[in-house]
């Protein structure tokens, strides 16, 4: 005590030290009640024993098209059977930041996971990690290798999608002409798959169309945008654009609906009513497609609840119910298949809310 | 006026080093650090469903092993006033490196040896533009991140390789034998260890807080300014090209867009652990409990469902508390030195008696503002 002058500074770090101990500990204390209600282990309220907690865990957050899927598909359905849901997800769509949610559903012990993927490798060890410890895991919308996961729900077969888009180009086109793709991120498995089968299509059945370039819009509605305006520059002979996301396709719309190019240019690909409703009442856009992602995530979560149950264990041959939309069979390489894509257009557009 | 500037700065070095040791060790910022991550642990192993239990440490240790990776050199390169942002494209590029080197057939050592050879270089581009040419590192290393990033997205291009040898990544990913902690941490340490001693206990180490003070004083007293920083940036691009390693044999990927975004994470645990962004003060202990900090945190509130905005919202609460609790250290200081300056005269029985020296006349007038405030 030579120098008692000191203690005012001891005295203030202590003082820092309990301001962030305060903070932290505020945050996780909130939190920490909210858990034991929502995630606290579920299947509490379950009906059997069987462990029904089932966590959503799509590409990414803010997603209108996995909003739909999760909370209005996959809710309902786990409604229904009385399990316990939730939705977890990064705020950017990459794999990395997957795998930590992969981690926490593993450590939480949930019954089983509901997985779009990011990167069919990426989040396959963690993937693995939670199988290991008790949880299955099923796949939908975006497929990982199939040694990582129990059953892929494939929202339809790649040929179905890959021929509707190139018949409906070739009908608003005339059959030819210059045609451009507008994708999501260069790495996107499905988008991927669908682009080679297009292009097989279109070699082989529609020799006067010209696939000119392939761009990728990152399902970014910015990027989308800009390489769209890109697309109309470079190609001023252009007929149609595919865009076979959701998130490329309405910012093409966006874009072509306030240009010089508005009904010279189709635009068609994969899209929700909700998003292209405008598009398709002004006339830039006749005609698009897609599935119900609504049933996607119902019957996704039916099968998580049929693999939680032991009724299925992702071999072929096995079925199950999957309430109102009826029994489905597990296919080849634990796929079960939702059915074939849908058309929107103005006629029957107003049927659909989502 | 020689004497009124060198007063003051006596008399801070003489009051820093007038408290005893162990107060100097445990009342620092860096402590501080340490006991909010020891208290947010303990509060969510009690507190959050499945927090206490080893697979958490597991999960926690690799998920925060590659921002503890960079966050060493980034300690350094902060504490002399700089900044590399440039490190999240190297741990990309690194990581495309590795993988299409592997892929061409060169066994999986010399790919990675290549591609931490690479790492250096781009550092070294990085060190030789900002202290041979002498362009603001804030300023190249933005420039270098996209530059960087671009490369590695190029090189790749739509694709992602896969399939690693499985005995390399068991090596990162295994856990060392009877505990939760997978191997990697033992680089993170031996690499911890050897950046502690070059920080804080050589000539070199000296030469970065004196360059971090003041480069002309450093430049004066015959510190190589510029030599010290070339190889913090070396250093920074070479580790960050190792946690590039790490990252693609952890997640088993090699893609152009690995570890988008984790510069960010880096800076912000190494200004929560204390080293102060104008240089010239840290410690290397903050970065790594700051790293560890914001890693649990994120764990916990995950596993508490709390969405990933609302951990960023939390993350950057606390970066920025911390990022301003030396300004309001100083404030509630001389608040304190208010109150007690004006304490004295009447209360000789005090547990903090202020030296006579020090109740000099500022302290008497703010006494009688204080007054007023009663």
């Amino acid at each position: 005590m030579k120098f008692p002058i000191t203690k005012s500074r001891g005295g203030a770090a202590a003082l820092v030290a309990a301001v962030a101990l305060v903070l932290a500990g505020c945050s996780s204390g909130d939190s920490g009640s909210e858990s034991s209600e929502s995630a606290g282990g579920g299947g509490g309220d379950s009906m059997s024993d069987a462990n029904l907690a089932i966590t959503f865990l799509p590409k990414n957050l803010g997603n209108a098209y996995f909003d739909t899927s999760n909370s209005v598909g996959g809710a309902s359905a786990i409604e229904e059977f009385g399990g316990t849901y939730e939705e977890v997800g990064p705020a950017e769509a990459t794999p990395d930041s997957q795998v930590s949610f992969i981690n926490t559903a593993t450590q939480q012990g949930v019954g089983a996971l509901v997985v779009s993927a990011n990167d069919p490798a990426a989040i396959c060890d963690a993937l693995n990690e939670a199988r290991d410890a008790g949880v299955k895991v099923v796949t939908y919308d975006s497929d990982t290798n199939a040694e990582c996961r129990d059953i892929f729900i494939n929202q339809a077969t790649a040929e179905g999608i890959a021929q509707v888009q190139v018949d409906m180009i070739a009908e608003q086109i005339g059959d030819a002409g210059q045609i451009a793709i507008l994708s999501a991120s260069a790495n996107a498995t499905n988008q991927n798959a669908w682009i080679e089968m297009m292009e097989e299509i279109l070699a082989a059945d529609h020799p006067d169309i010209e696939l000119v370039e392939t761009v990728y819009g990152d399902d970014d509605d910015q990027t989308s945008f800009d390489k769209t305006a890109a697309l109309l520059q470079t190609y001023p002979d252009l007929k149609g654009i595919i865009s076979p996301t959701t998130v490329g396709i309405s910012a093409a719309a966006r874009y072509l609906s306030t240009s010089d190019a508005k009904g010279e240019v189709a635009i068609t690909g994969l899209g929700t009513p909700n998003q292209m409703r405008e598009y398709v009442e002004d006339g830039t856009v006749t005609e698009f497609a897609l599935w119900n992602p609504a049933d996607l995530g119902y019957l996704a979560a039916y099968a998580a609840k049929a693999l939680i149950e032991g009724e299925i264990t992702g071999a072929e041959g096995d079925t199950f119910e999957a309430g109102e939309l009826g029994s489905y069979e597990v296919g080849a390489d634990g796929t079960v298949l939702l059915g074939e894509p849908y058309r929107f257009n103005a006629d029957n557009i107003g049927d659909f809310d989502f | 006026m020689a004497s009124t500037t060198l007063t003051p700065t006596t008399s801070r070095t003489y009051r820093d080093f007038q408290r005893p040791r162990w107060q100097r060790m445990l009342l620092t910022r860096e402590m501080a650090v340490v006991a909010a991550l020891i208290g947010v642990i303990a509060f969510a192993s009690v507190a959050v469903d499945n927090f206490a239990s080893s697979i958490t440490y597991t999960y926690l240790f690799l998920d925060v092993a590659a921002i503890l990776l960079i966050a060493l050199p980034m300690t350094l390169v902060i504490v002399t006033g700089e900044i590399d942002l440039s490190v999240a494209s190297v741990v990309g590029l690194s990581s495309v490196l590795t993988g299409t080197l592997y892929q061409a057939g060169l066994p999986f050592a010399v790919a990675a040896l290549l591609a931490i050879a690479a790492g250096a270089v781009a550092g070294a581009i990085n060190g030789f533009l900002v202290t041979v040419v002498g362009l603001p590192s804030l300023a190249v290393t933005i420039g270098t991140l996209a530059l960087f990033r671009g490369l590695a997205v190029g090189l790749l291009g739509t694709t992602a390789i896969t399939d690693f040898p499985d005995s390399w990544r068991d090596l990162v990913t295994n856990k060392i034998p009877g505990t939760p902690v997978p191997a990697i941490i033992v680089l993170v340490v031996v690499l911890a260890i050897v950046f502690g001693w070059l920080l804080h206990f050589t000539p070199f180490g000296r030469g970065i807080f004196a360059i971090g003070q003041s480069k002309e004083a450093a430049h004066f007293s015959g510190v190589r300014v510029g030599r010290t920083k070339l190889i913090l940036f070396i250093l920074s691009g070479t580790v960050a090209a190792l946690a590039g390693i790490y990252y693609t044999l952890r997640y088993g990927s090699a893609r152009g867009d690995n570890a988008t975004g984790l510069e960010l994470s880096v800076v912000a645990a190494v200004l929560l652990g204390g080293v102060s962004i104008f240089g010239g003060r840290g410690a290397l202990h903050g970065p790594i409990a700051g790293a560890l900090l914001i890693g649990a945190m994120a764990s916990a509130l995950r596993l508490a469902s709390v969405t990933s905005d609302v951990i960023n919202v939390i993350t950057g609460t606390l970066l920025i508390l911390s990022v301003v609790s030396p300004s309001l250290l100083a404030w509630a200081q001389s608040r304190r030195a208010r109150r007690r300056g004006k304490k004295e005269g009447e209360d000789p029985a005090s547990a903090d008696p202020r030296p006579a020296q020090a109740a000099d006349a500022t302290v008497a007038r703010r006494s009688t503002m204080g007054e007023e405030e009663q």
